[in-house]
């Protein structure tokens, strides 16, 4: 039993890690500060409840798999609040988002 | 592993300071700053000091970065062309650098049962404290009983740093000068910020008070409590507006805070006098020594919990009054 919920989390913190790669990646390598914003979310929400469950799972049955739970709620609420602020004043900053030239007849600025 | 983790993240914290000499937009300065004060206190926490860890993630990376965007509104975001001397500032920081990195020589190694902190009143601290104060968290009972007088040098040192910054920036005068009518400030007209905020605030303050209160049995205590209750109202000033805030705690109460704090530390040292013991030995306190040096740790953190908030409260507000 102990055996399996090892292997488990270790693949739920193998996950997590690839997620967290793949959203600074992405963050790295998008075209425009929405897009980048999208690959980022990936390590908020995906990263951070994969990586979380990982620790759960070490932690068995404890005051720790609690705090640890209250830690991905406040997670789970904040990030997309602070990623909707972040969207939202660049668009009233004059942020356009990025649209190919070649597909859309108006093009970024 | 813990040698290879810690390595890595000291690996960031370089670059990270590097980045933050070489770039010249300070927003983005104010937020690499955060992030390398997130990165120490990842490192501070691998070297198992988690109330330093806690201290430095929630004034460091925390307060601070609000702070310095506070002070950034008021200035503006381009650093400005360098008119000094290039070299001479060079040799001084490389001196510097040199300087310090020979003191590392002297050093004892990293873990080094023999170094001198290890062997010289650390073990006596471990030993003595269940016997004399009986708490779990030993870095409370040195920093609230064995060295309070260093701890009240500390609440006298954020007290003098908040009455500076209010000198400075004309706190508490504002206060007259409001304009009555409801401007639009704020987040107010954002709805999703403000309903998520609203949810949280009440728990970070609850959160403040359980580190508050729980410093003698985990990492926590007065100063990260201070820090953590302040951003909670600070994050209802960002989302209600200035106004509301000060509405919830005008000027003159922080100003009491801020004196508060202090005055309640020094009060709790002079009852150790007056009781017949040593100033700041609170041992008398309670006809039992033990539950006498629980009850002082109590007060003291609660000295430095409401000092803490209240400059950081005050040197936020006086940033923010100078906004208009």
């Amino acid at each position: 039993m102990s055996a399996l919920l090892d292997t488990l989390s270790w693949v739920l913190l193998t996950l997590g890690g690839l997620s967290v790669l793949i959203g600074g990646i992405g963050a790295l390598r998008m075209p425009d500060l929405y897009t980048r914003m999208h690959a980022a979310s990936v390590t908020d929400s995906l990263g951070a409840i994969l990586v979380l469950g990982g620790i759960m799972l070490q932690a068995g049955w404890s005051l720790a798999t609690i705090k640890l739970f209250a830690i991905l709620l406040f997670l789970l609420l904040t990030s997309p609040t602070s990623s909707y602020a972040l969207a939202s004043a660049a668009l009233l900053a004059g942020q356009r988002p990025f649209a190919d030239a070649s597909q859309d007849g108006e093009g970024p600025e | 592993m813990i040698v290879m983790f810690g390595i890595f993240l000291l690996t960031l914290l370089v670059i990270t300071a590097i980045a933050i000499v070489r770039t010249d937009n300070l927003f983005v300065a104010v937020m690499l700053m955060g992030i390398a004060s997130l990165l120490i206190a990842a490192n501070f926490f691998l070297l198992d000091a988690a109330d330093v860890a806690l201290t430095e993630a929630a004034v460091g990376a925390g307060i601070s970065t609000v702070l310095f965007l506070g002070a950034l509104a008021l200035t503006s975001e381009r650093e400005r062309a360098k008119s000094w001397n290039r070299l001479l500032s060079f040799i001084v920081v490389a001196a510097a650098a040199l300087i310090l990195i020979y003191a590392t020589f002297d050093k004892p190694r990293f873990g080094d049962p023999e170094a001198p902190v290890q062997v010289h009143v650390a073990p006596w601290y471990l030993e003595k404290t269940p016997e004399y104060i009986d708490i779990p968290n030993v870095v409370t009972a040195v920093l609230g009983s064995f060295r309070g007088y260093d701890t009240l040098g500390e609440v006298f040192v954020v007290f003098t740093a908040g009455i500076g910054v209010l000198f400075l920036l004309g706190g508490g005068k504002a206060g007259g000068a409001v304009p009555e009518e409801e401007i639009d400030e704020g987040l107010r007209h954002h709805l999703i910020p403000r309903v998520v905020g609203r949810v949280l605030i009440p728990f970070i303050l609850l959160f403040g008070l359980y580190v508050q209160f729980h410093g003698e049995y985990g990492p926590g205590g007065g100063f990260q409590a201070g820090a953590i209750i302040a951003a909670a109202i600070i994050l209802f000033a960002l989302l209600e507006g200035e106004n509301r805030a000060l509405s919830v705690l005008p000027e003159r109460v922080l100003l009491g805070l801020m004196a508060c704090g202090p005055l309640l530390y020094g009060a709790v040292g002079l009852a150790g006098i007056i009781f017949g013991g040593n100033f700041l030995d609170y041992s008398v306190l309670s006809s039992n020594p033990v539950k006498g040096q629980q009850l002082g740790i109590l007060l003291i953190e609660a000295g430095v919990g409401i000092s803490v908030t209240g400059v950081l409260l005050g040197i936020f507000h006086a940033f923010a009054a100078r906004d208009s």
